[in-house]
Parts: structure tokens; sequence; C-alpha cells
């Protein structure tokens, strides 16, 4: 049978509150609002006590029933005997109400309003810009340091590294720049062909494969797969206390993580760069012989005629440069994170955010490099 | 298909049976011919060194885990041979506290306490929030509902991690390693509390510690795991073993904490 409440009053100002039956939570149980209301009602109650004789089984339902009873009392200053309980629900009723020691943590206010959240959020993003370049500094002499061959790093983990971030990466690479290619070669015949001029798919498809959107592609796809898994490796280090243990034994990290990582991606993405761009020129030939009715080595001497060296360096500095600040963005990241393993999943999310970012600023003001210096 | 049952014949004051387990990572056999009961509202300690392989048979009790062979009987039911549905049912018995803790660190104390209660009862809104600052108020920690377990201390998501595992006013508790990392007096709250759960609440404890303090301050029975022959070479009270026990390693350890 369900829990019963029974309200009693062996003297006027003593409530006792007779249970019987079962209070298991999954039960429907009696709610404690009529006590609450006698107590509201009837002033000159000073005590309550229980009798819990006829309790047949009970778990956490009877205790947060109990529980609010004792907080009912307590804000209306009322003594509570607990002796009529069933013996272990008195015991877990004087632990519950136990006043914990004093324990303390960090930081923890409540959600505050959005106007605060918006300045709170501009305040650390102007903090976190003298961190940004104090990780630049750090980088930079770390590479000072690479020159002078006093950086201390294991070479097998740059070729571990290396390996992970070039030929790991070819399959994706293909894919996209084959698709980029595809689509660059599709839409451009379409319009030139209206003018006869289909040939010309080879220039527009050369020339923006190496110029732009093989560096471009690459640096994306590279900004989502390694620059992600740059912030996540080192978020983890950090969280396993792995970097203070670097440099607790005099290891600079720096030297130790950042810099074959750095090294690693300038060290594939021209090749890389030169990789996609070659990928798209086939897959725009692919289009060309394939719905335009252009032969294999028209398009090929269209293409040869049509590129210059200057297109290919400009392609491959741009995908070098993007190589590097995603690098950057990933271990910066990785670095800055936090302690806990929600703050890897955050520092991975702001890595590729930040080398995406880094990235399209960096193609506009390259592009306008190159068209004042004329290249 | 018909859901059937399998009883055995056990102990009836015997909670947890086990008979004749032999337990493997594929053929690497890590225990083999453990028999030992566990009864009910007994708090038992599986003892032994690092690597003998007590998580291993702590996740056989839970359900986690196949026996190579033999068998574990709840009540005389064995899990294994048991319908899917009554292995949720024997499963839902069970309270774990996970060596690491195992907090979903996603989400706050309270929500990790929640979730058990909001999937597996009809409980309202109201209900669950009584009963998740209940338990977390008896392992002292009410009024941190909405930290983190990232903000508390490792002492704290330990009583925290219990406060999840009690949820669902489980028959059953199991612990791995509670204490480890601890300082004494931490570790000593832990051992009063799980003392006044099984005191309180007659819950079955199952606890797996290196502590000698904790094991003869709390414990009713034991099982000693032994690595080197793979597997169990002693079982009951620890006070006896250690003054009565035949085997020496027992008694060694149980005096001085060496294995
Ligand atoms: N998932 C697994 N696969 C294979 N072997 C394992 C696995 N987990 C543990 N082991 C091995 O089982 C043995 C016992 O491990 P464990 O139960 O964790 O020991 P304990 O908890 O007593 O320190 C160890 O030798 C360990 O290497
Ligand atoms: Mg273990």
């Amino acid at each position: 049978m369900p829990g019963q409440l029974n309200l009693q009053f062996p003297s006027p100002d003593n409530l006792r509150v007779v249970l019987a039956d079962s209070w298991l939570l999954t039960d429907s149980r009696p709610s404690p609002d009529d006590i609450a209301l006698q107590l509201q009602s009837r002033s000159d109650i000073h005590s309550i006590s229980f009798d819990g004789t006829a309790v047949t089984q009970w778990d956490s339902g009877l205790l947060i029933f109990l529980a609010r009873v004792f907080q009912l009392a307590g804000e209306h200053s009322i003594n509570i005997d607990p002796d009529g309980l069933p013996d272990g629900a008195r015991r877990m009723m004087t632990l519950a109400t136990a006043v914990p020691a004093k324990e303390d943590t960090g930081k923890h206010s409540e959600h505050p309003p959005l106007l605060e959240r918006i300045g709170l959020r501009s305040l650390s993003m102007w903090r976190a810009a003298p961190e940004m370049l104090q990780f630049l500094g750090d980088v930079t002499l770390s590479f000072g340091r690479l020159l002078r061959g006093t950086a201390q790093f294991r070479r097998s983990d740059l070729m571990l590294i290396v390996e992970d971030v070039g030929p790991h990466a070819l399959p994706i690479v293909s894919l996209i720049s084959f698709l980029v290619g595809l689509i660059v070669a599709y839409m451009g015949a379409v319009q030139l062909a209206q003018f006869g001029a289909q040939i010309y798919i080879a220039n527009l498809v050369s020339l923006g494969m190496t110029r732009e959107m093989g560096a471009l592609m690459t640096g994306i796809i590279m900004a989502g797969r390694t620059g992600a898994a740059f912030a996540a490796q080192l978020g983890t280090m950090q969280v396993n206390e792995e970097i203070d243990a670097f440099r607790t034994l005099g290891f600079n990290p720096i030297d130790f993580l950042v810099l074959p990582r750095m090294l690693a991606l300038v060290l594939m993405m021209p090749l890389l760069v030169l990789y996609a761009g070659i990928v798209g020129i086939t897959a725009g030939m692919f289009v060309a012989v394939t719905a335009f009715d252009i032969s294999t080595f028209e398009y090929y001497q269209q293409t040869v005629r049509s590129m210059a060296w200057t297109h290919i360096w400009v392609g491959v500095i741009k995908g070098t440069v993007y190589g590097i600040l995603i690098a950057f963005a990933g271990c910066l990241r990785g670095m800055q994170c936090g302690r806990s393993a929600q703050a890897v999943g955050e520092a991975t999310t702001s890595a590729v955010v930040t080398g995406i970012l880094f990235i399209v600023i960096a193609a506009s003001l390259l592009t306008i490099m190159f068209q004042e210096l004329g290249i | 298909m018909e859901a059937t049952t399998v009883l055995y014949e056990t102990d009836p004051d015997a909670h947890i049976s086990v008979q004749d387990l032999t337990m493997a990572y594929g053929d690497f056999v890590i225990q083999r011919d453990l028999n030992f009961t566990i009864r009910r509202g007994d708090i038992f300690i599986i003892m032994g060194g690092s690597g003998c392989g007590k998580s291993t048979l702590l996740r056989h009790l839970i359900g986690l885990k196949a026996p190579a062979s033999g068998r574990v009987l709840y009540d005389g039911i064995s899990y294994w041979e048991s319908s899917p549905a009554d292995q949720q049912r024997i499963k839902r018995g069970f309270g774990m506290s996970f060596q690491s803790g195992a907090l979903w660190s996603s989400l706050t104390l309270a929500e990790n306490v929640a979730l058990p209660l909001g999937e597996y009862t009809d409980l309202t809104a109201a209900d669950i929030a009584e009963v998740v600052s209940l338990k977390l108020s008896l392992v002292g920690l009410s009024g941190f509902e909405e930290f983190y377990p990232s903000e508390i201390s490792g002492g704290m998501q330990k009583r925290a991690a219990l406060a999840r595992a009690i949820a669902l006013d489980p028959a059953i508790l199991f612990f791995d390693e509670p204490s480890a990392g601890l300082d004494p007096i931490s570790s000593r709250r832990l051992d009063d509390l799980i003392l006044e759960l099984r005191v309180s609440l007659g819950t079955t404890i199952v606890v797996v510690t290196h502590e000698l303090a904790s094991i003869f301050t709390i414990a009713d029975n034991v099982v000693f795991l032994d690595a080197e022959t793979r597997t169990m070479i002693a079982t009951g009270n620890p006070k006896t073993l250690r003054d009565e026990s035949p085997d020496p390693r027992v008694r060694r350890f149980l005096n001085r904490g060496e294995i």
C-alpha cells in the first residue's frame, strides 16, 4: 500500500507526524503540504516528532519527504525530534543535514546578463591579444634556436608529424582538389562555350588552381584536419600535465612540441599545394575532354602556354603562409587549453575557427600585395 | 521468445555468488576458478596486487563483461543466462563508482545525478530535483549542484560519483579503489560514508581496495586474488585471515600491507 500520512497533536505545541505503509520513490506519496499548512496556521507548534513504526518499506521517497519537513521546520524555527523515525532513515537524515566541512573551489557565479557577457567576451578577447603575441614571440625565438641548431626536439617526432600532415592528407586533398577543378572547369566552360572559346578552360583552370584555389582549398582542409589535430594533441597533453612535466624537466615545450608541428606544415604545405594544382588541372582536362570536345593534347598545350612560373610561386608562397598560420593557430589553442576534457573540445573548435580566420585575412592581404607588386 | 530465468541453488544469505569463474581477455586468462559468495548487507572487499584482475572481476560482477567460463549469480539468478530484459532489471539494482570517478564532464553535478533518475524512473522534474539535492547532501556536496566536475577537487569528485551511484537506491554498490589518490582524511570520510550506507540502507557493498585501514574498519569479508598463480588464495573475514590463514602471503599482506 502506498505511504500514509497522519498528523496528530499529542500536546498543543507538538506536531506528531505519523507515517505508515510503503514510502517508495516509485509509489505515489503524500505531499508535505499538509504539514506546511499546519505550521503556517498554528504558531504555537514548537516541535515536530515522528512515529514511523508502521512504515513497511522505504527508500529515497521517504527521505525527500523528510528533507522537505526538516526544511519547513527550519524555516519556522521549530525543533525536530527524529527519534521516532525508522532507524536507517534517521541516520540518513543526520548525514544529509550535517553541515559539510567548508570546501572552497574556484569561481562560480550564476549566468551573467547578456550585456555583461558581451563585455566579458570583449575583455577576454582584448586580453588574449598579448597572449597571442607572447606565443608568436616564443615561436620566433624557437625558430631562431632551430637555425642556430640549439633547438631541443626529437627528429623522430618531426618525421611522424610530417608523415601525418603530408602523405596521410593526400586522399582528402585529392578528392577536394579534383572536385574544385571539376567545378571551375565546368562553370567556366559553359560560359566560354557561348563564344566558342572552350579552349580557354585550360587557362582558367591552370591559373585558378595554381595561383588561388589550390592553396586556399588545401589550407582550409589542413585547418580542419591538422590544425584541429594539433590543438587536440597539445590540449590533451595540457590536461594530463604532460606539458608541465616537460617544463619541470627543463625542456622548452615550444621547441619540443610546437616547433616540429610548425616545421612539418611548412615543409608539407608547398608540396600539397603543388599536388592540389596538378590534380585540379587534371580534373579540368577531364571536363574539357569528355564534355567539350577538346583533345588531351590541345588542352595540354594550352595549359603549358598559359602557365608561368610566377603563378606557381605565388600559389606555393600563399600555401606556405597558410600552413604557418594553421600550425600557429592549432598550437596556440592547444597550449592555451584549459584543464578539462571539455576544454580540449573547445580548443579544437577554436583552432579550426582561428585557422580559417587567419587564412581568410592572409589571402586578402597577399592578393592585394601581389597585385601591388604587379606579380 | 519466452523469457527464461535460470535459478541455481545458493546459500539463502548469498546476494552474489561467484561459481567457478574464469576471466579472460581473448585467450589471455586473468584469473581462474574463482568461488566465493557475497552475503546480503555485507561489505565485501576484493584485494590483490596491481594488475591481478580486481577491476576485471568488478566488471564481471556488474555485467559489463561475460565470463570465459563459470557464472555470477544474483539471488540465485544467473546473469548471463537471463534474457536481456532480466539483465536490464538486475543491472538496475547496481550502483558503481568507477576508479577514475567517471563523472560526465559536460554535465553539472546535479545533471550527473539526475540523468539516471530521468532515464529509469517516472519521477517529475521537481521530485528529481529533490532526490538530486538529497543525494548530494548525503555525500556532503549540497550547494555544489551547478558545478562541473572539473571545478571540484578529486575527493569531491569521488563523492559526487558516489552520489550518482546511489541515485537509484541500488541494492548493491560497487567501488573501484574509492580512496586511490585521496588524502587519509578524505579517504576516512569516504569509508565512514560507505559504512553509513550499509547500516542505514542495508546495501550490499563490494569494494576494491589496498588500504589496510579500510579493510579492517569496514570489511565483513574479503577475497584475495593472486597475480602469480592467477587464482584466489583466500576468502573470509580479514581479521580471522590475518591471524589464522595457512597462506603466508595472506598473513604478510594483512599484517604489513605488503603484497
Ligand atoms: N581491455 C583489456 N584487454 C586486454 N587485457 C586487459 C584489458 N584490461 C585489463 N587487461 C589486463 O588484465 C589484467 C588485470 O587488469 P585489471 O583488472 O585492471 O587489474 P587491477 O584492477 O587488479 O589492477 C592486467 O594484466 C591488464 O593488462
Ligand atoms: Mg584496477
